[in-house]
C-alpha cells in the first residue's frame, strides 16, 4: 500500500524558488559541480550553497565532494515512480473536484488531502 | 518494450462544499451536469456516454496535453442516491493500459453543506518504470509546480 510521500512538501517549498528551479532544470541535463551550477546565477557561492542544501534536504538532488569538487546530479527516485504516477493521479482528482466546486458555484469550505 | 509492473495504491481525498447533498449528487447523477466540470478541461472531447443506474456505463475520452487519448471507462455498482456512488473503471493513455481502480463517493451533509469523500484502490499497470517515465519525473515534478503555482 503505498501513500502520498512525506516529502512532497519539501519538493514543492524546494522548487518554490525560481533559483532552485532553475538549478533543477540545469542539472536535468546531467551532473554539474557547485561552481558550473553557480555561474549563470547573479549571488554569492554561500547563497548557492544555501540553495543546494534546501534542494538536498528536499531529496531532489544529491551531491559528492570529490577532492575540491563538489558534483551535483538530480536524484529522480526522489519520488518513486509509482509515487510520481499515483500522485499524478490524485492530482487529477484535485483538479476535477476544484471544476465541481466551480460548477456549484462556490468556493471550496475546506480542502483536505 | 516496457517490463510488466503492478502497483497497488490507495487514497482518499475529501472536500467539503456549501452546497447540500442532494445538489452535489446531482452533479455526478446526469451526463449533462458531469459534463459541465468531470473531464470539462479536455483540449478534444471525443466521446462522452453515461448511463447513470447500477449496471451502466460510463465512458469519456478525449485528449489532454500532448494529444495522448485518454480513455475513462467506468461501470456503475452501486448507487444509493444523494449519499454513495460505487464504480470501477479503467483508464488508457491512446493503446496503453494503465489503471484500473474502485472508486467510492460517499457524500455526507455537514452543517448545510456536503462532506465528500472519494476513496479510490487502484492497480497501476506498467509504463511507469520505464526510461522514458524517468527522465520525464522531473518534467512532471516541475509541471506539477507550475500548476499548483497557476492556481494560488
Amino acid at each position: 500500500m503505498l501513500n502520498q510521500s512525506p516529502s512532497l512538501d519539501l519538493m514543492f517549498q524546494a522548487l518554490a524558488d525560481p533559483t532552485r528551479r532553475a538549478m533543477v532544470e540545469r542539472l536535468g541535463l546531467g551532473p554539474a559541480s557547485v561552481s558550473d551550477l553557480a555561474r549563470p546565477l547573479a549571488m554569492s557561492m554561500p547563497a548557492v550553497m544555501q540553495h543546494l542544501q534546501m534542494l538536498e534536504a528536499s531529496g531532489l538532488v544529491r551531491s559528492e565532494k570529490t577532492g575540491r569538487v563538489r558534483t551535483c546530479r538530480i536524484a529522480p527516485e526522489a519520488l518513486s515512480l509509482a509515487e510520481q504516477w499515483i500522485d499524478a493521479r490524485r492530482t487529477g482528482w484535485q483538479r476535477q473536484l476544484d471544476r465541481l466546486g466551480e460548477y456549484l458555484g462556490e468556493p471550496d469550505l475546506e480542502r483536505k488531502s | 518494450m516496457s517490463e510488466r509492473n503492478t502497483v497497488h495504491a490507495s487514497f482518499t481525498i475529501e472536500r467539503r462544499f456549501a452546497a447540500a447533498p442532494d445538489r452535489v449528487f446531482a452533479a455526478w447523477a446526469s451526463k449533462a451536469a458531469k459534463a459541465r466540470w468531470f473531464g470539462s478541461d479536455a483540449a478534444a472531447e471525443v466521446a462522452r456516454e453515461m448511463d447513470f443506474r447500477v449496471g451502466g456505463r460510463e465512458h469519456l475520452s478525449g485528449t489532454w496535453h500532448g494529444g495522448v487519448l485518454t480513455r475513462f471507462d467506468a461501470h456503475y455498482f452501486d448507487i444509493v442516491p444523494n449519499q454513495r456512488i460505487v464504480y470501477a473503471y479503467d483508464m488508457h493513455l491512446d493503446d496503453r493500459h494503465i489503471s484500473v481502480s474502485l472508486a467510492t463517493v460517499v457524500f455526507e451533509p455537514a452543517g448545510s453543506g456536503t462532506r465528500l469523500v472519494v476513496s479510490e484502490q487502484g492497480v497501476f499497470l506498467d509504463g511507469y518504470d520505464d526510461a522514458g517515465s524517468r527522465e520525464h519525473g522531473t518534467g512532471w515534478l516541475l509541471d506539477l509546480l507550475g500548476k499548483v503555482l497557476e492556481a494560488q
